[in-house]
């Protein structure tokens, strides 16, 4: 039994995102997708939540999408961050911001802790099923939901996902990257706000 | 202990954008006055989520307080460890107090144990309000750390009117 579905890899998956992301889109990453966005570049509307207290991306996009309406706000979040914080998938629609999408990586595992199966994937589960992150989004009443399961389908899609009506939820099936570590902030805390503000406020 | 409209009057002037919440049956009746003052709630369903819900507001140039009871308190702490001294983003929260003005309805109640440690332990600026002759302290306490750009709190008895 896999310990996750095959899936695309994680930073060409991330590379096709980065190609689609406007100039003026908020891009919110968080644990493992954080360390491979920032292999790919930075911009001054990225906020790589690391320092990150697990799961809290989504709510942090939530708050980040009502106070600027006008712009884009894009979470980069994991399987096992969605599981510590799924009563945020219910506070996001019943705001129902249609500038917040989530892109969920799904790799059914803790990666970077040693990939450790969650408890939403194949390997983490007496019945050996896989939880239905989609299902899931659909029922708390995101507008758009998406899921994709190879990395070509994920490229011809990507457009159409960020240019849905929000908010929207996708699911990405990943295949957990070996040996990884977690991400390193990329600098002083306090700096990154203050730039970030900076940025946003054009 | 203050009504709905003090409250709203308050965060009104203050500049507050947002109340950041899950309600108890004190601070739930503020509700309809902090909506008639303009100020949007966000309901969220975990105390944890409040935080960082009010952190993006904060960076997005909103004015959040979060308001929920002790016991969301610590339901909070990862979430409040990250967004009030990882970021050092100065979100004010308003935190009821359950049953402190009337122990005698939950014999064994370990928040009346817990609460103001738990604040301590987080380096939160608190102040404790037990009266309703106190309602200035509140306000002043929230004034300066909006004008100061910090984080703090308020610490509201609970149990009795």
């Amino acid at each position: 039994m896999s310990a996750s579905p095959v899936g695309m890899p994680l930073v060409e998956a991330l590379a096709a995102l980065r190609v689609e992301r406007r100039e003026d889109d908020v891009v919110i990453s968080a644990m493992g997708a954080a360390r491979e966005w920032m292999t790919l570049g930075t911009h001054p509307l990225d906020w790589v939540f690391v320092p990150s207290s697990m799961g809290q991306a989504t709510s942090l996009g939530l708050g980040l999408a009502l106070a600027q309406p006008q712009r884009r706000i894009i979470v980069l979040n994991g399987d096992g961050s969605t599981l510590m914080n799924l009563g945020s998938l219910v506070t996001i629609t019943a705001e129902q911001p249609a500038n917040l999408v989530i892109v969920t990586f799904d790799n059914g595992v803790y990666e970077i802790t040693g990939a450790q199966p969650t408890p939403g994937g194949v390997a983490g589960r007496k019945a050996g099923d896989r939880v239905d992150y989609l299902g899931l989004a659909r029922a708390a009443g995101f507008r758009s939901t998406f899921h994709f399961t190879g990395l070509a389908e994920w490229v011809a899609g990507v457009r159409g996902v960020l240019d849905a009506t929000g908010p929207t939820f996708t699911l990405l099936d990943v295949a957990p990257v070996p040996g990884a570590r977690g991400p390193r902030s990329p600098g002083p805390t306090s700096e990154r706000a203050r730039r970030f503000m900076a940025a946003l406020r054009g | 202990m203050f009504s709905g409209e003090e409250v709203a009057s308050l965060f009104a002037r203050c500049d507050v954008t947002h109340v950041v919440t899950v309600p108890d049956s004190t601070l739930g009746r503020w509700e309809p006055a902090n909506q008639q003052a303009g100020i949007r709630l966000v309901r969220v369903c975990r105390e944890g989520e409040a935080w960082a819900v009010a952190g993006g507001l904060y960076l997005g140039g909103a004015r959040p307080v979060v308001v929920i009871q002790c016991t969301g308190l610590f339901e909070s702490g990862d979430s409040l460890r990250n967004i009030l001294h990882d970021w050092k983003l100065p979100i004010f929260s308003v935190i009821g107090y359950r049953s402190y003005l009337n122990q005698e309805t939950l014999p064994g109640d370990t928040a009346l144990i817990f609460t103001e440690p738990t604040l301590k332990a987080w380096q939160i600026d608190y102040r404790f309000i037990t009266k309703p002759d106190e309602f200035e302290v509140f306000a002043r306490h929230l004034e300066t750390c909006s004008r100061e750009g910090k984080a703090g709190a308020v610490l509201i008895a609970e149990g009795k009117a």
